[in-house]
C-alpha cells in the first residue's frame, strides 16, 4: 500500500506538471498575437523596454535590494506595528539580517520559530510576501535564460516577468492551494491565541493565524518557511492525510513545470523531456533510497519491548510511514524546505538523501534556479561529451568556448566551497561545536547539514542545533545571499555570452541534446561532480553514524 | 543618473502593488473565505467546554498523565502549543533510547507484551493529537481499572473513534486521544 501512495503522489505531480508548464509558458512568454490581455498588467512597472542580460540582473538585484530594505525595517520595528495581538516583542537585529536574507533568496532558513518571535504583520507582509516575490525572481532568471539560449540578445524585461510570474503564476495557484487547506481544517484568522483547559485542568495556551494563506505559498512557491516553528508536522499547517497529499504535490509541481517553461521558450521541447526524465530518474532514487531506510527501526530501540515499526520519532500519524521520507525527497530535491517529519531523527542514511539533494540542487530546484542550475550541468556534459569526440562542444547550436567554461566552472564551485568551507570552519570552532545537539558524527551532520542548507538557498535544518546565535545568524545570511545571487547572475552571462555568437549549421556530426544517451551523459555528470566533491563529508557525518550504530 | 532614478522607480511600483495583493487582498480573500464557510476549523477547530471556554483543539495533543483516561504520544514541547516543536534526537542517541525507556516504565507492561512504538515517540510538532488503535487498545484495561467498569465498555468506544487516515493509501488506524477522552467522560460517569 505505501508503495501506491508513493507512485500515486509522484506521478500525480509530474502530470500535473505538463499543463502547469503550458501555462506558465503562455503567461511568462506569450506568442504575439496573445501579448494583449497579458501586457494589461506590465503598466504597473512604467515603460518597458528590452534588456538584454547585463541590464536584466542589474534590475533583479535592483528589486532584491528593495525587498531585503523593507522587510529588514518591517522586522526591526514589528514591535511598534499593528496586527500583533499576542504582543511579540522586537527582534535581535542579526536575527532580522538573517531571517531578511533568508526570504529574500527563496531559502526560508528560520532561526526563530514563528509562533514565539513574530506578529501577524511580520508573517503576512514582509515574509509572506517575499514567499511571493523571491520565487517570482526566480522564476523571471529562468525566462531571461531561456529566451537567451532561444537566440535572443534581448532576454526580455525583469519587471515584466516579475510581475506576471507573481499575479499569473503564483497568486492563482496560492490561492487554490489555501482554499483546499481552509477547506482540509487548517486555521485561517487574525485572532489572537486562544486559552483551553484539558479535562485534567492543564492550561494550553493554543496559537494560533493565518495560516492556509501563509502555508500555500509556502508550499508552492519552493519557500517553505513554516508559519510555526515545527512547519508542517504542526497539525495546524498540515491538519490530515489530504492536506499532506496537497501540501507534498505542490512543493514539487511548479519546479517540474519550470523544465516544460524552458523547453517550450527555448522551442526544444524534446530537449526538456530528456532533461525532465534525467531528473526524475535522480529524484526516483533519491525517494527509493529515503523510503528504504526510514522503513527500518530506531537503532537506538534495539531490544526494547516494542512492537517492530519503521523509524516513528519525529513523525506524525495521520500522515501514514512512508509520507515522511518521501516529503523528505521532495522538499530537498526542490529547494523547498519545509518538513513534516523532523529531520534530525531520521535515520543517519535516510538523512543522507535531504543532504544529497542540496548538494545536488538541481533535481527539478528551487522556481526556476533549479533549472538554471541544471544548465551549468548541461554545459559540463556537453563539454564532457565534445572532449569524448574530439569536437568544439555547442549547445543550441551555439559553440561552448573557454570563456563560458570558466565561468560554468566558477559558478560549480561556488556552491562545495561555501558548504565545506563553512563546516570546516564552524566545525573547528566554538561558533559551530557549543551548538550541536546530539553528538558525535551527528553532530558533525548538524553543522553540515546547516551550510548545505543555507547554500542551496533550501531551508530546511537538523533542528535542535542553537543556531540563533550571531556567529550562526551572519555566516548562514552571508552564505544564503552570495549563494543566491551568483548561481544567478553567471549561468545569464553564459547565456548571454552564448546568444552574442553566430549560431552553427546543424550537420549529421552535431552533438543531440535530445536524445536518451544525452540524458545518460548529464546523470552521469551530475552525479560524477556531486560524488566528487561530497562523498568525503558524507562518509564523515551520516555514513559513519550508520556503521557506529549497527548492532553488534 | 536618469536610468538609475527611473530603475528604482519601477522598482518601488513593483514592490507596491505586490504587496497590496500578496499580502492584502490575497490575504482577506482567503481569510474571507474562511471564516464565511468553515468558521469552526477556520479558528482552530476549538472544542467548547459548556461553560464558555474551551478545553482544547480536535487537531492538537493535550496532556494526560491520569489512569483513567487515554495517554497521548510523549511530547518534546510538553504539549505547549505556543511554543511547539520535536525532540531532534537523532535514532541512533543514547538520550533517545533513555527516553522511550522511561515511557516504557510509564505504561509498566509485563515482561513479554510489546508495546506500539507510536506510544513512546515524540512527535514532530509535539502536538499529534493521534495514537494507533493499537496503541489505544493496549491502554483499555488500566482505563477500565481506574474507572470500575468493564473493558469491554471502554474497548468499545475507543474502537468506535477508530479510522484509517488514507484509506487504501496507507496508514494505520489511529484515534483522537482528547476526543475518545472527551467521549469516555460522557459515557462513563
Amino acid at each position: 500500500m505505501n508503495i501506491v501512495f508513493v507512485i500515486a503522489v509522484v506521478a500525480g505531480t509530474a502530470l500535473l506538471s505538463w499543463p502547469a508548464g503550458k501555462y506558465m509558458a503562455a503567461m511568462m512568454h506569450p506568442a504575439a498575437g496573445a501579448k494583449s490581455r497579458v501586457s494589461q498588467l506590465d503598466r504597473i512597472a512604467g515603460k518597458l523596454a528590452e534588456q538584454d542580460w547585463k541590464q536584466y540582473c542589474f534590475s533583479l538585484l535592483l528589486f532584491n535590494a528593495f525587498m531585503f530594505t523593507v522587510t529588514f525595517l518591517l522586522l526591526s520595528l514589528q514591535q511598534y506595528l499593528p496586527l500583533n495581538p499576542d504582543g511579540k516583542g522586537a527582534i535581535e537585529p542579526s536575527l532580522v539580517f538573517n531571517t531578511t536574507a533568508s526570504f529574500v533568496t527563496n531559502t526560508n532558513l528560520q532561526h526563530y520559530s514563528g509562533e514565539v518571535s513574530m506578529s501577524y504583520l511580520s508573517q503576512l507582509c514582509p515574509l509572506m510576501w517575499l514567499q511571493f516575490v523571491s520565487a517570482a525572481t526566480g522564476i523571471a532568471a529562468l525566462c531571461a535564460l531561456a529566451r537567451c539560449l532561444a537566440g535572443n540578445v534581448r532576454c526580455g524585461n525583469f519587471y515584466r516577468d516579475v510581475l506576471r510570474a507573481t499575479f499569473l503564476v503564483l497568486l492563482p495557484a496560492a490561492i487554490i492551494v489555501a482554499l483546499l487547506l481552509v477547506a482540509g481544517g487548517a486555521p485561517m484568522t487574525l485572532q489572537g491565541a486562544a486559552t483551553a483547559s484539558s479535562p485534567e485542568g492543564v492550561v494550553q495556551t493554543i496559537a494560533r493565524g493565518p495560516v492556509a494563506a501563509f502555508v500555500a505559498i509556502k508550499q508552492l512557491g519552493t519557500n517553505g518557511g513554516g508559519f510555526f516553528g515545527p512547519n508542517s508536522t504542526h497539525p495546524f499547517e498540515n491538519p490530515s492525510f489530504l492536506t499532506n497529499i496537497v501540501e507534498c504535490m505542490s512543493i514539487m509541481v511548479l519546479s517540474m513545470a519550470c523544465v516544460w517553461m524552458f523547453g517550450r521558450i527555448t522551442g526544444r521541447l524534446r530537449h526538456a523531456a530528456v532533461i525532465f526524465g534525467a531528473m526524475a530518474l535522480l529524484l526516483t532514487l533519491k525517494i527509493g533510497f529515503a523510503v528504504y531506510f526510514e522503513s527500518a527501526p530506531a537503532a537506538a530501540l534495539h531490544d526494547l519491548p516494542l512492537v517492530a515499526s519503521s523509524n516513528m520519532e519525529g513523525k506524525e500519524l495521520r500522515f501514514g510511514s512512508t509520507a515522511g521520507p518521501l516529503w523528505a525527497a521532495f522538499t530537498t530535491a526542490t529547494s523547498n524546505g519545509s518538513v513534516n517529519s523532523m529531520h534530525n531523527s531520521l535515520n543517519p542514511l535516510a538523512g543522507l538523501v535531504p543532504l544529497a539533494g542540496m548538494w545536488l540542487n538541481e533535481t527539478f530546484g528551487g522556481l526556476g534556479v533549479g533549472m538554471i542550475n541544471m544548465f551549468l550541468y548541461l554545459i559540463v556534459g556537453v563539454f564532457i561529451a565534445g572532449l569524448m569526440v574530439g569536437r568544439t562542444p555547442e549547445y543550441l547550436t551555439r559553440k561552448v568556448e573557454t570563456r563560458e567554461m570558466k565561468l560554468a566552472i566558477l559558478a560549480l564551485l561556488v556552491h562545495p566551497l561555501f558548504i565545506l568551507g563553512g563546516t570546516a570552519l564552524f566545525a573547528s570552532t566554538p561558533w559551530g561545536m557549543g551548538t550541536i545537539k546530539n553528538p558525535g558524527a551527528r553532530g558533525f551532520t548538524e553543522i553540515l547539514y546547516e551550510f548545505s542548507s543555507a547554500a542551496a538557498n533550501n531551508g530546511s535544518g537538523y533542528e535542535g542545533l542553537g543556531d540563533n546565535s550571531a556567529p550562526w545568524n551572519i555566516a548562514t545570511g552571508l552564505v544564503m545571499l552570495l549563494a543566491r545571487f551568483i548561481p544567478i547572475i553567471i549561468p545569464l552571462a553564459i547565456a548571454g555570452s552564448l546568444a552574442a555568437k553566430k549560431p552553427t549549421p546543424v550537420t549529421t556530426g552535431t552533438l543531440r541534446v535530445d536524445t536518451p544517451l544525452f540524458g545518460m551523459v548529464l546523470l552521469g555528470s551530475v552525479i560524477l561532480i556531486g560524488a566528487l566533491l561530497f562523498l568525503p563529508v558524507a562518509v564523515l557525518g551520516p555514513v559513519a553514524e550508520h556503521l557506529a550504530a549497527l548492532p553488534r | 543618473m536618469k536610468n538609475l532614478f527611473e530603475q528604482c522607480l519601477a522598482s518601488l511600483r513593483v514592490v507596491a502593488a505586490t504587496l497590496a495583493v500578496c499580502s492584502g487582498l490575497y490575504v482577506l480573500v482567503i481569510l474571507g473565505a474562511a471564516q464565511l464557510f468553515t468558521p469552526h476549523t477556520a479558528n482552530g477547530s476549538l472544542i467548547e467546554d459548556g461553560k464558555g471556554g474551551y478545553v482544547g483543539s480536535e487537531l492538537l495533543a493535550t496532556g494526560f498523565t491520569r489512569p483513567e483516561y487515554l495517554w497521548p504520544r510523549p511530547s518534546a514541547c510538553n504539549y505547549d502549543a505556543s511554543a511547539t516543536g520535536g525532540s531532534n534526537l537523532s535514532p541512533t542517541s543514547d538520550a533517545l533510547r533513555e527516553r522511550v525507556q522511561g515511557s516504557i516504565a510509564q505504561y509498566g507492561v509485563e515482561a513479554g507484551t510489546l508495546l506500539p512504538t507510536d506510544l513512546v515517540t515524540a512527535s514532530g510538532g509535539g502536538l499529534d493529537p493521534h495514537i494507533t488503535l493499537q496503541g489505544a487498545l493496549v491502554q483499555t484495561a488500566r482505563i477500565a481499572g481506574a474507572r470500575g467498569v468493564d473493558a469491554a465498555k471502554v474497548e468499545g468506544i475507543v474502537r468506535a473513534h477508530g479510522s484509517r487516515p488514507g484509506w487504501i493509501l496507507g496508514g494505520d488506524p489511529i484515534v483522537n486521544v482528547l476526543l475518545v477522552n472527551l467521549d469516555l467522560d460522557k459515557r462513563l460517569r
